[in-house]
């Protein structure tokens, strides 16, 4: 034995007589994932989270949470001698005085913005693969909840420094919690410490921000981790790989390396943004004073789609009784997200009602082979886009010369029109890409070469694809759709049966395929 | 030698051209007066009367410019908004049409006839001695942030219009724009913005507009738009280019 | 559907194909080579890194193609700082899938379920503890029980009771009162109504003590936007034109859909934007919504002259400024 080898021997040793480590550190050093880069979406979110709450620690040391008026006497000439609150001539401080201090604020801007694109395509992934699936449907709603935490602090977060910009935003989020009826007004003076903008805001949301959701944070991707670890990953479909094994690579060494290293390229490129490109530029805003606001004013992208919404509300509010209900910010602001987050959450759950299908899933779908579920996907990020886009018209419009109104009346009209259309062409193309499938398993590969026949005719040669391509194209299983008899043999009426009509036609809907290639459709056809 | 000899001479004549040229204008006498406001008739008659009529009356498709005062007529004309080329949603800023001597005749021939707005003088517009630059942030963003972005970059206004970006506008321009009230943009009278907070405006954009980029590339400083656009395009891309690079198999 | 003996088979996993590093020695001298190169790439940042934060001064500028004139330090500090982490990445990577083993491993699944006698155990175990407890019996615990926790429960609601006053009428009221001159923001001098041309703008608060305060929540409420017309372009009943003064109308400058500063002022239509959802109102019809998300038009303020000819409001609003809510009646 070496000397090295013996001082890690009495190391191992003393921590294992105290925890009994050895046994559990073996398995899970052992333990394979699967590889593949679509996998690697979700640790973007988890390694820019990492770098959130590092460059975020750095911002706590120097940044002063407190709406108090100071005049300004700091680095930056053009907002000498104005009045603004601690907490924004802090975040100046920070940005002109503290060396790496405006490095630090942009990788932690940046990572925001990286940390919830990354959830979103983490989501796509996820949802068009399939991965929600049983046994996964709790992690689901996990990472549901995750999206909509991750929502919430990074407004907050971005309205900490109490700019122009961010301060017309908790304005709209005040009047949001104001619209709401009966309790309306006493939340929003509860939150506020009285009437807008008041100056208990920030130091309470500065709380939240640091304290309370990292720590929700923290809580949520522990057990969104560990439910990973231990149901362990899915796999892509392919030869070899059955729902019953997991084929892929060892933690140690190659895990460890690869995806510690992918730890260092996430942090690297959000530090190589922070250095190049500006992100919110809070001395060119100025402090938040109600009197002011600048045209084109959106909160940042994650949040552009609830702005968008609310844009393109009719001016719906109804009075009665003394009493104002205020459809128009509630409906887009709070009823249609409410509806679309609960029936993301849920979906998992909606789709094995539809199809009826209680068993464990670890191979991932193709999305093609699941024409319905990937048509819905499809249909809701054009709903989300058309929202996005609205939520920059001003901007778009003096970009591309149009004119806010028209693409007010493109959004109005379009969120409407557009993702059933979208639904109906996704579901053509993935029925297309299945036929397509079928006559590559059946016909093969067409080469491009001509040959002439003896009597004149020219065919095209077709390669036949190998082995391996043909199983990947026909491993998928297609289920009928589920059979709901009105009645059963006695002719008892099954109960629920508005339920269960729903449940036969989109079940019949869901299961909408073409058949796939068999071993015996290929002999027929060997016999041509 | 020769060559270096060449380049002095260039060089003295060059700067004897322009130190004569930049001599503070001298006050016109009477007849050199007259003389400007003939010359402006001459050419509004000739560029401007088609649409704004023989008499400066105005007509269907062109308002009066009774009273608009030098100040408009060099605004519009010196950033050649006039003559106006693309009708459709609004005047644009353009190459002017008319030299600096002719913009003169043609605002010398408009005032004459009735009483407006005159063109500051260059004493009257020096805000880097008159104006505060911090004073001039807090009238820009309460005054024009909310049409010409924070950072004076332009915004969208209704139907198509808007409020043009203010970089690359001379500080005379910048101050005829405020008094005279060009287009959809309202009028600031010289009481609610004093002459000096004006100054200040105008010395607080070009501040902005001389500001280099403190964190980095300024990405239009329009704000979150394009910051989420480059979130999506080259911070996502450069990582899932190399998350694709890590699970390809090693050659 | 097809069954498994019509189905197409699984061929298995495909043959393990070598890497040039696996087989030729040199390969794999020359892989290492440029893990090292990549790892002393990742130190050379760091040294930029701390050479810029030590040596750098923080006021130098210098031009950089699409950058545009960049601040020296911040960009060095950031490169470096980009260079140290990214190279360890990229040298950890190309470590792993050049040199570490590629071998495709297989491992099994296990049935999450657990064996039937392990719950028929558990099963057995909650039922003996319930059991134990005794709450199935003893209503009298379970009862009290519940009305304890609920209780407790209720405590931390309580003790956040002092987060906020109770709004009272403060949403209703401004500092608008009968007489209250209108003074220009930012400065605070009094305006006469032969200051504002036609056409013009002023964005105004009401006066103040001289040496008060004036609190942002004042201004959230107080702030109102002065427009000259000529008074022939109002298109406004008599009650509210008598509002006006000689063609000059003054609106509240808070959005009543959800609060943004209303101030962009269309001259040539007389309509008036807010740049945050785009609601516009039209000026000459007492701020009517005509597009946009906008319930209510903008609360107008009766504005006239006092003795000295300074513009004062006649009267305090006469509804709510600002977003709607529950209470309000309009």
């Amino acid at each position: 034995m070496t000397a090295r080898e013996k001082i890690a021997g009495s190391v191992a040793n003393y921590v294992d007589e105290r925890t009994g480590a050895a046994k559990w550190m073996k398995k899970n050093l052992t333990k394979v994932f699967p590889d593949h880069w679509s996998f690697l979406l979700g640790e973007i979110a988890l390694y820019s989270f990492v770098i959130l709450l590092l460059s975020g620690t750095f911002l706590t040391f120097w940044f002063d949470p407190s709406q108090r008026e100071v005049i300004y006497e700091g680095a930056y000439a053009p907002l000498e001698g104005l009045k603004m609150s601690a907490a924004y001539a802090s975040t100046l401080q920070i940005s002109f005085e503290v060396r790496g201090g405006l490095l630090m604020r942009q990788i932690h801007h940046w990572a925001a913005l990286i940390f919830m694109a990354a959830i979103v395509v983490h989501l796509m992934r996820v949802y068009f693969t399939g991965a929600f699936r049983k046994p996964r449907e709790f992690n689901w709603i996990i990472g549901v909840g995750l999206l909509t935490l991750g929502i919430v602090e990074g407004f907050l977060g971005y309205s900490l420094p109490d700019d122009l910009l961010s301060g017309t935003g908790v304005r709209i989020a005040e009047a949001i919690i104001q619209a709401l009826p009966l309790v309306g007004s006493y939340l929003a003076f509860f939150a506020f410490g009285g009437a807008f903008p008041g100056e208990a805001f920030i130091p309470r949301i500065y709380t939240v921000h640091v304290l309370l959701l990292p720590g929700a944070f923290l809580a949520l991707i522990t057990v969104h981790l560990m439910l990973v670890w231990y149901q362990k990953h899915t796999q892509y479909p392919g030869p070899g790989r059955t729902e019953k094994n997991v084929v892929g690579y060892p933690l140690m060494p190659v895990y460890m390396a690869k995806a510690g290293g992918f730890f260092f390229i996430v942090f690297g490129v959000t530090a190589f943004l922070g250095a190049v490109a500006s992100i919110n530029p809070i001395w060119l805003y100025g402090p938040y004073t109600p009197g002011q606001i600048s045209a084109g004013s959106q909160p940042d992208w994650y949040m552009g789609w609830l702005d968008g919404l609310v844009r393109m509300s009719p001016p719906l509010e109804s009075h009665f009784f003394g009493h104002t209900v205020s459809w128009n910010i509630l409906i887009p602001g709070l009823i249609v997200p409410g509806i679309l987050f609960t029936g993301m959450a849920l979906y998992p759950f909606i789709e094995s009602w539809i199809t009826g299908d209680k068993r464990e899933h670890h191979l991932l779908d193709r999305p093609r082979n699941v024409p319905n579920r990937t048509a819905l996907g499809v249909m809701s990020l054009t709903f989300m886009l058309v929202a996005l886009i609205n939520g920059g018209n001003d901007i778009i419009a003096t970009t591309f010369d149009l004119t806010i109104n028209q693409i007010m009346w493109f959004s109005r009209i379009g969120i409407l029109i557009l993702p059933p259309i979208a639904f109906v062409v996704t579901k053509r193309l993935c029925l297309s890409l299945q036929r397509a499938d079928r006559d590559l398993v059946l016909h093969g590969r067409e080469t491009g070469r001509l040959v002439m026949m003896e009597h004149g005719e020219f065919v095209e040669v077709h390669e036949p694809i190998s082995a391996e391509k043909a199983w990947l194209l026909t491993q998928h299983e297609q289920n009928p759709a589920l059979a709901l008899e009105e009645s059963d043999l006695r002719g008892v009426r099954r109960p629920g049966v508005l339920k269960n009509k729903l449940r036969a036609r989109m079940s019949k809907a869901h299961a909408v395929a073409i058949p796939k290639a068999t071993a015996a459709d290929l002999k027929e056809i060997e016999h041509h | 030698m020769a060559p270096l000899l060449l380049v002095l001479a260039l060089f003295s004549i060059g700067t004897t051209f322009s130190v004569a040229g930049a001599a503070t204008s001298t006050p016109l006498t009477a007849a050199e007066k007259s003389a400007l406001i003939d010359e402006g008739q001459r050419i509004f008659l000739k560029g401007c009367s088609s649409c704004h009529g023989l008499n400066l009356e105005g007509s269907a498709i062109a308002p009066s410019l009774i009273g608009v005062g030098a100040a408009s007529v060099d605004f519009q004309v010196a950033t050649g908004r006039m003559p106006v080329a693309d009708m459709s949603q609004q005047i644009a800023r353009k190459d002017p049409v008319y030299n600096e001597k002719e913009v003169e005749a043609l605002a010398a021939y408009v005032s004459s006839l009735a009483p407006g707005p005159d063109v500051p003088g260059e004493e009257s517009l020096n805000y880097e001695r008159n104006g505060s630059t911090a004073e001039g942030g807090e009238l820009f963003r309460t005054n024009c942030a909310m049409c010409h972005n924070f950072a004076a970059q332009g915004g969208a206004l209704t139907q198509g219009k808007y409020a043009p970006t203010l970089m690359g506008v001379t500080p005379r321009h910048i101050y005829e724009a405020l008094i005279t009230g060009p287009q959809s943009m309202p009028v600031f009278s010289d009481k609610t913005i004093t002459p000096a907070e004006k100054l200040s405006i105008i010395k607080w954009i070009k501040a902005a507009e001389a500001e280099p980029q403190l964190g980095g590339a300024s990405l239009g400083r329009v704000g979150p738009v394009t910051e989420g656009l480059l979130v999506w395009t080259l911070g996502l891309g450069l990582l899932v280019g190399v998350a694709v690079w890590l699970a390809m198999k090693a050659r | 559907m097809s069954n498994e003996i019509e189905a197409i088979k699984d061929p298995g996993l495909p043959a393990h194909v070598h890497r040039r590093a696996d087989t030729d020695p040199k390969a794999a001298k020359k892989a290492e080579r440029q893990v090292a190169i990549l790892f002393l790439l990742s130190a050379l940042g760091t040294v930029t890194l701390i050479g810029s934060y030590i040596f750098i001064p923080q006021d130098v500028f210098f031009y950089f193609p699409v950058l545009g004139n960049t601040n020296a330090h911040q960009l060095f500090l950031g490169l470096g700082m980009a260079a140290s982490l990214f190279f360890i990445g990229m040298g950890a990577i190309h470590w792993a899938k050049t040199l570490m083993p590629d071998e495709e491993v297989i491992i099994q699944r296990h049935e999450f379920r657990s064996p039937d006698e392990d719950r028929a155990e558990f099963i057995k175990t909650v039922k003996e503890g319930a059991a134990a407890a005794g709450l199935g019996r003893r209503s009298l615990i379970k009862r009290s029980l519940g009305l304890s926790l609920g209780l407790v429960g209720l405590s931390p609601l309580i003790l956040l009771g002092d987060l906020g006053p109770l709004p009272g009428d403060e949403l209703s009221k401004t500092s608008w009162k009968a007489g209250t001159r209108l003074v220009t923001d930012p400065g605070d001098r009094p305006i006469r109504a032969e200051d504002l041309e036609v056409g013009a703008v002023a964005q105004t608060l009401p006066e103040i003590e001289p040496g008060a305060h004036r609190a942002l929540s004042d201004i959230g409420k107080d702030a109102v936007l002065l427009i000259r017309l000529r008074p022939e372009e109002f298109n406004l009943d008599a009650e509210r034109l008598s509002w006006t003064y000689e063609g000059i109308i003054a609106f509240s400058k808070i959005c009543s859909h959800m609060g943004c500063a209303v101030a962009l002022y269309e001259q040539q239509t007389k309509h008036l934007l807010c740049p945050c959802h785009q609601s516009t109102f039209d000026v000459t019809r007492a701020a009517k919504v005509i597009f946009g998300p906008s319930a209510r038009p903008l609360p107008q303020l009766a504005i006239t002259v006092d003795s000295e000819g300074y513009l004062v409001a006649q009267s305090p609003f006469n509804e709510p400024v600002g977003p709607s809510f529950w209470e309000r009646s309009s």
